[in-house]
């Protein structure tokens, strides 16, 4: 169902191979795993300094937690068989009410290691927090809605103009990218989300995206590909299916991209002089007047934010519905026609309110053939098809 | 020692108020007894359907999640679901189970008659009952059962009905469910207390108390500060919810973040609260069947106070995610580093407790060796959490799952199984049977790990918490499907011990009073038990006194029968060593004058549901409706007259 043909094929590195080895400990979960090398949610196959850091602290650690966990049970297992009961034989077996020595041991001992790991942990914490210095780092705002993200590059050095778009996060290779998170967005002023939290797992570890708090994460990818992301926070009804993914791109081709997010509508939307705007076409026409699409999205301006995503660009992306369907005409008209039975969405009545932000009853995309509101049409998929290929050449 | 057992002078009839009810034996007698035995059995009823019900909600998700994108179940049907599952298993099983052995037990093991509070404690009953009927009556009632998670954060649960980001009144319920359930417990937590400092045998010092009362003393101050906490932070949801208050709501000044320390101030030793019961039975067990003294009665104790304490100042590490700063956090990773040395301890203490004793491996020791190798996984990948970047990967993921079950199944279920094993003999004066025990331990050992064990892995490799679907070619599905086949494993051994249950009440090897040669009071008097306890009140000599009673030491410290011990003096105290259970049969039983029934604490909490109705669909009136059986039982429990006088 999902788009998985931008995903690299990883080299996972001997250690980090070895240590997961080590911590796969039965045959059956090993097998298991092998092919899990491949994925891209995957935080052991870190491919970012930050996932890195993560494992070379915490890999350590999970070996020392694995050989007490062994040593326990074993414990137990030979204290059952060595000192069952046998008749006549240890039945009255002698009774010591404690030890103090011992029990001084084994207060001190697990507090030595814990003090032990405690160092690196807190060094790591601390490093992990601390902001990428430089003049140009590129910054973008992340967004968690209901259910998706938007991501919002703001004028800076290497973005001289907005750059609005939704779900794939397009960062340059090799250099890192702050980001900051906020579920107050521009498109609801006053209005905030509920928490999210953005988690890249291959890339670092997740940060929660919480009204009224300024949080912000550091991202890197080491290599250009295909990072999934997935919405860690539970959100509501769709959680489940609030992905987005990570594409990392060499700098030339992050530039590039760039220029290209910030040309006009491939495609015009609109003709006429200021003031008196008409639809450059007939799927324009069912975009703007029929079914009003643009209560929530914005198809001519790729700086803008709106309610839905931005789709000024949506052909240049490789998975709409947060990243969840690939992008492909049969998906985008099955979606056009009927969101909700692809995403669970609280749509219901989102026809009848005409702009969703005052009502919060409305949350994701309407069906336009089922619960239609008296008075309007039901889309045809002819018509969803004419839509589609609309979008499919907004480049 | 004054107790109830010291009658008043009965007050003369007062008018208006219902004539006490006698009746101690029969199915009405349950509504009005006070009897702590009889409660504790209601609540282990109740708790148990609970846990089954509990248990069916986790076999469904479990379904869903046998494939990649399963579709047994709809999204806001999972949502519901785990929802419901989380709550039902800590509110509705965890603790009221744990409650209904201290009920049981806590007055048996300190040498009392009855617990303080005798109405009071029926009240406690019939509240959580009452909160966990009106809990799932939102499935019928509120368009949606809670959905929000167990857990219930804000802004989403907070957020006003008309423009709510829950539809349906499911977070309604919740929070009204859980401030009424919070009712119940605390007033538990009261009479625990009150018992255990005040009710204690003569020579019962505190630090002779069998650990498991210690266990449920620390539980109940536990219960007595943590329920406070969320019952503050639940009714600013309901606030916010329905009176448009901005507590939570960012946008206008309110702080998210609030709620979840509130939550977790009270949810972190919410886990101590559902944990240590489970320490205490384990503590119980294990010198039992090794014929050896807890190592280190002392240590243990003061461990599962430290516990105690400790667990007021780990919370921020159910939200290392939040972003709330490298110093706050990196104390926090300390604290719960910390907090694993007492909780370590305990295990060492306990496997020396079993080195070199005379091992009897029962379905109960099995049971609490078992308590004691999954807790201390539970507790290991518990440490790993207090590691803050690599909990950045693992929190709401399926690591977490994995952990907390390890903790609350392994650790709490297990110690409950074990417990149930060992005192079900005190109750009904046979033993559940030993064959379909083992059988019970074995197949939820396996079960267990089979459904819990792969949830490290699938967590690790990054499968999320709370998400009704997930796609193929992640490296999940294998372990997915092992671990749905490992819940029907589990269920499958629920179900074992339910027959064994019906079958062995009847039919079950018939025992005496003490069948395991145990340590503690509540083996001295006949099973089951009767209504006032002891006929005499013990006086206690150390700890362990009745095990004292049987045995001593020689110069190396061996074991030696005492030739004509405490085990005798029991047989005479008790007859043919049996007890019938009540006082007619024995003279001496004759003149102990227990507490009356009373038909008023069910009447309290009849009218609590009312109210809780009334709030949710905000109706005023029913309000009024349901404060009538509130406050007229509640006067009438002031007044009604202490026994109905002989006529």
């Amino acid at each position: 169902m999902i788009g998985r043909g931008g995903l690299r094929h990883h080299t996972p590195r001997l250690k980090r191979r070895a240590a997961l080895a080590l911590l796969l400990g039965s045959t059956l979960l090993l097998a298991a795993c092998s092919d899990a090398q491949e994925n891209g949610q995957n935080p052991f196959n870190a491919e970012g300094p930050a996932a890195e850091k993560i494992n070379d602290l915490f890999i350590p650690v999970i070996v020392v937690a694995g050989v007490v966990a062994v040593l326990v049970l074993g414990a137990v297992l030979l204290i059952a068989f060595r000192f069952r009961y046998r008749e006549g034989k240890n039945e009255n077996p002698k009774q010591i009410h404690g030890s103090t020595p011992l029990e001084i041991g084994w207060t001190i001992a697990p507090a030595v290691l814990l003090a032990v790991i405690a160092v690196p942990t807190i060094i790591t914490i601390f490093d992990l927090a601390e902001a990428p210095a430089g003049e140009n780092v590129l910054e973008v705002e992340v967004v968690g809605k209901q259910w998706w993200w938007e991501f919002n590059y703001r004028e800076q050095p290497q973005v001289r103009s907005t750059v609005v778009t939704a779900n794939e996060l397009v960062i340059p290779t090799g250099e890192p990218v702050r980001l900051q998170l906020t579920a107050c967005s521009d498109s609801l002023p006053g209005e905030c989300n509920v928490i999210h939290s953005f988690w890249v797992p291959e890339l670092a570890g997740k940060l929660d995206v919480v009204p009224g708090r300024d949080n912000a994460t550091t991202i890197e990818a080491d290599h250009p590909g295909t990072y999934l992301g997935q919405c860690a926070e539970y959100c509501g009804l769709s959680h489940a299916n609030m992905r987005f993914r990570v594409i990392a791109k060499a700098p030339a081709e992050f530039a590039q991209w760039v220029r290209e997010q910030q040309r006009g509508p491939a495609v015009p939307f609109q003709e006429g002089p200021e003031g008196e705007e008409e639809p450059a076409g007939p799927a324009q026409d069912l975009v703007i007047n029929t079914y009003q699409c643009t209560n929530c999205h914005t198809f001519d301006q790729s700086d803008v934010v709106s309610y839905g995503p931005n789709l000024t660009h949506l052909a240049s992306r490789t998975t709409f519905a947060s990243g969840y369907y690939e992008l492909t005409r049969d998906n985008l008209v099955d979606w056009v026609l009927d969101a909700p039975s692809l995403i669970p969405m609280e749509s219901k009545v989102c026809r009848e309110v005409g702009t969703p932000a005052v009502d919060n009853d409305c949350v994701g995309m309407p069906s336009f053939t089922k619960d239609t509101p008296e008075g309007e049409p039901v889309m045809t998929r002819d018509q969803a098809e004419q839509i589609a290929d609309y979008l499919l050449a907004l480049r | 020692m004054t107790t109830v057992t010291d009658v008043l002078e009965v007050p003369a009839r007062r008018v208006g108020v219902l004539r006490r009810p006698k009746a101690t034996t029969g199915f009405w007698s349950w509504f009005t007894t006070v009897d702590h035995k009889k409660i504790a059995i209601m609540y282990a009823t109740t708790a148990l359907a609970f846990f089954v019900i509990g248990g069916v909600e986790a076999l469904l998700l479990r379904v869903q999640l046998y494939g990649a994108n399963g579709t047994l179940l709809t999204a806001s049907q999972y949502n519901e679901l785990f929802t419901m599952h989380g709550t039902t298993m800590v509110f509705l099983m965890g603790m009221p189970l744990a409650v209904a052995f201290g009920n049981y037990l806590i007055p048996l093991m300190i040498g009392a008659r009855d617990v303080a509070f005798p109405r009071l404690n029926a009240f406690g009953y019939w509240g959580f009952l009452m909160g966990g009927i009106f809990l799932y009556s939102s499935f019928l009632l509120g368009g949606s059962a809670p959905n929000g998670g167990w857990f219930g954060y804000t802004p989403l649960t907070s957020t006003g009905l008309d423009r709510g980001f829950l539809p349906g009144h499911g977070p309604d319920f919740w929070v009204v469910g859980l401030v009424m359930l919070g009712i119940a417990s605390t007033t538990g937590a009261i009479n625990f207390i009150v018992t255990i400092i005040n009710m204690r045998a003569p020579g019962m010092t505190l630090m002779r108390m069998p650990v498991f009362v210690w266990m449920m003393f620390v539980v109940a101050f536990l219960t007595l500060f943590a329920m406070p906490i969320v019952t503050a932070a639940l009714i600013m949801v309901y606030f916010d919810r329905n009176f448009a208050t901005n507590f939570f709501v960012a946008a206008n000044g309110g702080e998210p973040l609030l709620y979840q320390h509130l939550f977790w101030l009270f949810g972190h030793p919410e886990v101590y609260i559902l944990i240590l019961p489970g320490m205490g039975i384990v503590s119980e067990i294990l010198p039992v069947f090794s014929r050896k003294p807890l190592f280190g009665y002392a240590v243990v104790v003061f461990s599962g106070i430290a516990i105690g304490f400790m667990g007021w100042g780990v919370w921020v590490h159910h939200m290392f995610a939040t972003g709330l700063g490298p110093v706050a956090i990196s104390a926090f990773a300390l604290s719960t580093m910390i907090i694993a040395v007492p909780t370590g301890v305990k295990i060492f203490n306990w496997l020396a407790t079993t080195w070199r004793g005379a091992l009897r491996l029962t379905t109960p020791m099995l049971f609490a060796l078992g308590f004691i190798a999954m807790f201390t996984l539970g507790g290991l990948s518990g440490v790993l959490h207090s590691i803050v970047p690599a909990d950045t990967q693992q929190t709401d993921t399926y690591f977490v799952v994995a952990h907390f079950h390890y903790v609350l199944f392994g650790g709490l279920v297990f110690g409950l199984f074990g417990g149930f094993y060992y005192w079900f003999p005190k109750l009904y004066a046979r033993k559940l049977d030993e064959r379909l025990g083992k059988l019970n331990f074995w197949t939820i050992m396996i079960g267990f790990n089979l459904t819990f064990f792969p949830m490290h892995f699938v967590g690790l490799l990054g499968m999320p918490r709370r998400t009704y679907r997930y796609d193929s070619g992640l490296g999940w599905e294998g372990m997915n499907q092992i671990e749905t086949i490992g819940s029907f494993v589990i269920a499958f051994s629920v179900l074992i011990f339910f027959v064994n249950v019906f079958y062995s009440k009847t039919r079950g090897e018939a025992v005496g009073p003490d069948p395991w040669d145990g340590r503690t009071l509540e083996w001295t008097i006949p099973s089951p038990p009767p209504e006032y306890n002891f006929e005499e009140i013990p006086e206690v000599e150390s700890i362990d006194d009745f095990w004292h009673r049987k045995y001593t030491e020689d110069e190396q410290g061996r074991l030696v029968r005492l030739p004509s011990g405490g085990a005798v003096a029991v047989e005479e105290r008790t007859g043919d060593g049996h007890g019938d259970g009540h006082g007619e049969g024995h003279g001496e039983g004759h003149g102990i004058h227990m507490p009356s029934p009373s038909y008023f604490p069910l009447v309290v909490a009849i009218g609590l549901p009312i109210m809780g109705y009334a709030a949710v669909f905000q109706m005023w009136w029913l309000a009024a409706v349901g404060a009538l059986p509130v406050l007229y039982g509640s006067y009438a429990w002031a007044i009604e007259p202490q026994t109905e006088p002989e006529t």
